[in-house]
Formats: C-alpha cells, sequence, structure tokens
C-alpha cells in the first residue's frame, strides 16, 4: 500500500506489460486542457523532473524489478497533498505521449481524501 | 427541430471515407507499418472509420515532403498565398453544413455550435490572416544619414502543429492560418480522438494548396507526436493540451533549441458582482446565460468558466436562477439542431469526469443539478453523454483547482473586490476569466487585475479573430486569433546597410 498512491491490479498488470515493452517506467501527472488530470507514463528518465517537481511514491509492482516513480508538479502537489491516489485504467483512446494509449486503454486517477491519520502519518 | 441524418447513412448530406491515410505530398500514402486505429463516434460509440496509426517512418515522409515545399511556398508572393487562403474560405463556406455535421460525428458536439461557431469562426480565421498577411509589412529604421536598419519577415521553415480533440477543425484552423499565411510548410498531427473530421476538411480544399505544404499524418501521441514533437526537422512546435505533455515538448524544443507556443488550459474564474442582480432586466438575462456556459462544447473548453465566483448579496437567488437555467438546457442527439449539450468526447473523458464527481463529493461539496453520467436510451446508450453539473464548495477543493473538461461548474461566494480577486487568481492558470458587473469602472479594474490572458467582461465564450487568445501562468506561451501569431511563424531578418562609399576609420 502507497501511503499517497496506489495502483489497481488491471493498473498493475498494464504496468508490467508497457515495462515488458519499454523498460523501466516513471509516472508524472498532469494537469490543464483536454487530458489533463491524467497520469503520463514514459520511459524511465523521458520526462526530466527537477526542482519544481516533487516524487510522491515509488510504486512496487509485483512482476517489475524496479519502482516506479510517481512524480507531480509542486504547485500542483498543494492543490492535491489532502488526496490519495490510485492509479486505474479504463477503455479509451489516451493522448498526450503516454506509452499505455496505442494499447486502447488510458490510466486514470481515481482519488479518495486522506484521513486526518494518514495525514499526520506522513512525512 | 431537425436532425441529421449520421454521416454515411440514409439521407446523409456528408460520408466519410472507411480508412484514412496520412496525407503526404498532395497524395494519400499508406503507413509505412501497415497499421490502422479505429475511431469511434462519441455519438454512439460505434467505429465509423479507421485511421492510420502513424510512426516515426511516416513522420519522416512527411517532413521529407513538408522540406520539399517550403521554400517555393514561403517565396510566394503574400497576394498569392492570402488568395489561397481565401479560396479556403470560400470553399469551407459553400460547404459549411457538411463541415458542421462531420465535426459533430466525429466529436460528440452539438451541431448547432458547429454551424454557429466552429465552422463559421474557421472560415472567418482564414480571411483574417489573409487581411493580416497583406496589411503586413517589415519596418526600416534610419539610423544615421549613411546607414539603415531593414527588417522583414521570413517564414520559419517547416513547422509542426499538434491538434487537440475538442475543437478538431477550429483549432487546427487557428494554427494553420497563421503559419501557412507567414509562409511555412507545416506537419500536422491532428488529435487520435478526433483524427478524421480533418481530412474531410483536407478532401473539399486539397486542390488549392500546393503539395507538401500541408501534411497531415494521424497516430497516438506516443509513436507520432513525439518524433515530430521532437524532431531536428522542425523549426517550431505548436501545441494545445495539458502541462505534462506541454513540458515535454518544451524540453524536446530545448534539445533542439527552437520556439514553441503552447496553450496549456486554465481554470477560469467567472465572477458575478452583486449589481448584476440589481434589476431583472436583459443584461441579467444575459448574466445568466453567462453563468451557464461552462456547458457549452459539453465544457471541454480550455476557457470553461468552471469556477462560478458569486458576491454575497446576491449569491442564493442568483444561484437560484443559475441552476434553473442550467437545468433548462436541452441535452440529446448532437445531430439535432435542437440539442444543447451533446456528448464528451470519449470514454477517457467521460470516466474522468466521473471521478471528479467522486472526488467533489467526498470533498464535501454539494451537487445541486446533475452529478451522473446520462443514458439518452435507444442508439445513443453507447455514447458519452454527462449531465451539466453544479457544485457547490471552496476553493481549496480539488473541483476547483483543476481543469475537469466536462460540462461542470465549480460556485463559491466572495464577499468583495479584493476577495473576488484574491480567489480569481488563486489558481495554477491563467487563460480565461469572465468579469459581470454594470459598473464600468469596477470591470475595467478587476479586468485588469486578473492574471489571465483573456478577460470577458460582460460576455462570454466568444472567439472572434483579431483578439488575442493565450495564457499566463500556466497556460502556455503564445497568443494566437491575433496578427501577431504572425510573428510566432516569423524569423527577423535584419539588413543592416551602409549606403556611405568611406571606411570606417578602424584598420
Amino acid at each position: 500500500m502507497g501511503a499517497r498512491v496506489d495502483v489497481t491490479p488491471a493498473a498493475a498488470e498494464l504496468i508490467r506489460s508497457l515495462r515488458g515493452q519499454h523498460g523501466p517506467l516513471m509516472f508524472h501527472q498532469s494537469g490543464g486542457c483536454c487530458d489533463g488530470s491524467a497520469p503520463m507514463c514514459y520511459p524511465e528518465g523521458e520526462f526530466r523532473t527537477g526542482s519544481s517537481d516533487v516524487l510522491l511514491e515509488e510504486l512496487r509492482i509485483d512482476g517489475v524489478a524496479e519502482p516506479v516513480s510517481f512524480w507531480m508538479s509542486t504547485a500542483q502537489f498543494e492543490a492535491w497533498k489532502h488526496t490519495h491516489l490510485t492509479v486505474d485504467v479504463v477503455p479509451g483512446r489516451g493522448s498526450g505521449f503516454s506509452l499505455e494509449a496505442p494499447e486502447g486503454v488510458r490510466f486514470l486517477i481515481r482519488s479518495r481524501v486522506l484521513t486526518p491519520e494518514e495525514l499526520a502519518a506522513l512525512p | 427541430m431537425s436532425v441529421y441524418s449520421p454521416p454515411g447513412t440514409d439521407g446523409a448530406i456528408v460520408t466519410y471515407e472507411s480508412r484514412y491515410d496520412h496525407w503526404i505530398g498532395g497524395e494519400y500514402v499508406p503507413p509505412v507499418k501497415g497499421q490502422y486505429f479505429q475511431n469511434p463516434s462519441p455519438v454512439t460509440g460505434q467505429n465509423f472509420c479507421e485511421v492510420a496509426r502513424g510512426t516515426a517512418e511516416d513522420v519522416e515522409r512527411a517532413l521529407d515532403a513538408a522540406h520539399g515545399a517550403a521554400g517555393a511556398w514561403g517565396r510566394t508572393s503574400p497576394a498569392e498565398r492570402a488568395n489561397i487562403l481565401n479560396k479556403i474560405a470560400d470553399r469551407m463556406e459553400a460547404n459549411l453544413e457538411k463541415l458542421a455535421v462531420a465535426e459533430t460525428w466525429e466529436n460528440g458536439k452539438p451541431v448547432r455550435e458547429t454551424m454557429a461557431a466552429d465552422i463559421p469562426l474557421a472560415i472567418d480565421h482564414f480571411r483574417y490572416f489573409a487581411g493580416a498577411l497583406r496589411a503586413q509589412e517589415g519596418s526600416l529604421g534610419e539610423l544615421d544619414d549613411d546607414t539603415v536598419a531593414y527588417h522583414f519577415h521570413e517564414p520559419l521553415g517547416v513547422v509542426a502543429q499538434i491538434i487537440p480533440w475538442n475543437f478538431p477543425i477550429l483549432m487546427a484552423v487557428w494554427k494553420l492560418a497563421p503559419a501557412l499565411a507567414a509562409g511555412n510548410a507545416v506537419v500536422l498531427k491532428p488529435a487520435e480522438q478526433t483524427p478524421a473530421s480533418i481530412h474531410y476538411w483536407m478532401s473539399l480544399v486539397a486542390d488549392l494548396l500546393p503539395p507538401g505544404v500541408l501534411n497531415i499524418v494521424n497516430g497516438f501521441g506516443v509513436e507520432a507526436g513525439k518524433p515530430l514533437a521532437s524532431s531536428k526537422r522542425v523549426a517550431k512546435v505548436a501545441f494545445t493540451g495539458e502541462t505534462t505533455t506541454g513540458r515535454l515538448i518544451m524540453q524536446y524544443a530545448s534539445e533542439n533549441i527552437i520556439p514553441v507556443t503552447l496553450e496549456l488550459g486554465g481554470k477560469s474564474p467567472n465572477i458575478f458582482f452583486a449589481d448584476v442582480s440589481r434589476a431583472d432586466d436583459d443584461f441579467m438575462d444575459k448574466a445568466l446565460e453567462g453563468f451557464a456556459m461552462f456547458a457549452l462544447n459539453q465544457g471541454e473548453v480550455c476557457t470553461c468558466p468552471s469556477r462560478a465566483l458569486i458576491q454575497q448579496g446576491h449569491y442564493s437567488d442568483f444561484l437560484a436562477a443559475g441552476v434553473k437555467r442550467v437545468e433548462n438546457i436541452k441535452q440529446g442527439n448532437p445531430l439535432d439542431t435542437d440539442t444543447q449539450v451533446g456528448a464528451q468526447a470519449s470514454n477517457d473523458q467521460l470516466e474522468k469526469i466521473l471521478s471528479y464527481f467522486d472526488i467533489g463529493r467526498q470533498e464535501g461539496a454539494k451537487v445541486l443539478t446533475g452529478g451522473a453520467r446520462a443514458d439518452l436510451g435507444g442508439d445513443l446508450s453507447g455514447g458519452y453523454y454527462v449531465q451539466p453539473t453544479i457544485f457547490e464548495g471552496a476553493n481549496s477543493m480539488r473541483i476547483f483547482q483543476e481543469e475537469i473538461f466536462g460540462p461542470v461548474v465549480s460556485v463559491t461566494s466572495f464577499t468583495d473586490y479584493a476577495d473576488a480577486i484574491k480567489i480569481a487568481n488563486d489558481t495554477l492558470y491563467g487563460l480565461g476569466a469572465g468579469v459581470w458587473t454594470r459598473e464600468m469602472n469596477l470591470a475595467y479594474r478587476a479586468g485588469r487585475d486578473i492574471k489571465a490572458g483573456r478577460v470577458w467582461t460582460n460576455c462570454y465564450h466568444l472567439y472572434p479573430a483579431h483578439a488575442a487568445f493565450g495564457g499566463y501562468k500556466q497556460s502556455g506561451i503564445g497568443r494566437e486569433n491575433h496578427k501577431m501569431m504572425l510573428d510566432h511563424y516569423q524569423q527577423t531578418k535584419n539588413l543592416l546597410v551602409s549606403y556611405s562609399p568611406k571606411a570606417m576609420g578602424f584598420f
């Protein structure tokens, strides 16, 4: 269980498949127009993170050797930090340069409000 | 009322081909890898054509064609290019109804919008840039009696354009018209959600453009968009979409040291000062329409007025009238000319909106109307319909901070002018905003204090050519819709000329 980000079994299965095709992976949570608010999945290192980003989680996926990093911009995190995120997958066309789009599916974020106890336990 | 027949059925005024290849060098070219993807209509969820699934090899072929055509196109006279843009506009005007139905079928938006807004605006956009180009001139600076600095506009060469799915034809035209006017050759990648309507447009105007001046490569972002955006062979990338992809495109551009223009969305505040309700008159009626504008195009607009800020004093009454106005919106078959709200453009878009209904409720926002998927029955049951929805809550909630891109507005109140501006600017974005008041001094001050590129004042969702459109903050870089966009597609050439016959005296 990730303190800030989890994945559904369906998303974990897709991550395993994409890992097999593309090598180590990363997520960066998007914002804004069109396909904004969707998590973008890239080969690890494809998207350059920097001082304006926060690493929310190192996702541990069964069958994936290395953790999958999940990033968000610092400014966006300010608006999201009270919520827990679950990466899910739905049928769709996708957009942006996210790796899963050609598979006819799209990663999607589901959210819930963190409890006061969970918030207190977070670093 | 009338209902258009779905494209390709008996009585339809427009028919899509069953398959679209890439448009490269003035002809249709199959994808190198031979792969295609299915293109569903959001109206029914059923596939209606298949489209080439482009890859880097196809992008290279398109770039070859564009580079082959760019030199000659860039040397045509402004009059010649302007004439071609005007002819494109005329051709579109003669086929307006067909273009409107084609775009509605692919995107899901009501045909009354494509007929009254998308296509007429696109037509006017070509005419505007035809005119702007004719009127554009360089400059000269007489530096001293012998020395003159001449400034010429030159095209960039070959440019890449990546188009969103919310206005498939209009957003393509926003980018194409200035780029072509300025003398560039273009490789354009439509959104994979709406890849076909631009090809219907192309079928109408293909004979007007020299081969290779405009090339269309279809496919997915990662397979076709990325090779295009990261190519060493493009002189500029224009993109409309979201922030992570925007950053990635800037990152690729930094590797090639080329400019980008980006339009990345917003979370636009729509502010209703208390004096709006001073009288129950035409202006009040207009303001209530302005409140309901969040549902235009199913909320799939970067400038969707998705945060309504209503001043205390008239808050309850204005909001109640707003809810009533929204509940009168007619949702239905997008091909019905009476329909005001149609279908979301894709299944993943629908799912995303539903996920925001969930987190909005969890955060304690109150649903005043809507809040669920709409099942319109019959063939439309498979389509992607969402009820126009009003949430009431606080600006710190995620439904107030993120672009949902659905027919969803989040409403909160404010106390005074300072509070209104504080809430309005408490967002990562700064693309659009609305200000509603009978007091024009107040309207002026608010418009100047809101950190957004476009502040609609006593109006909303107007997109005329000659009004600059673009974002502050994380909403992007550059301004579309205005002659200044020509500058985004041109180099400045300076000839610094000495008319003195004498040596300078240094050596």
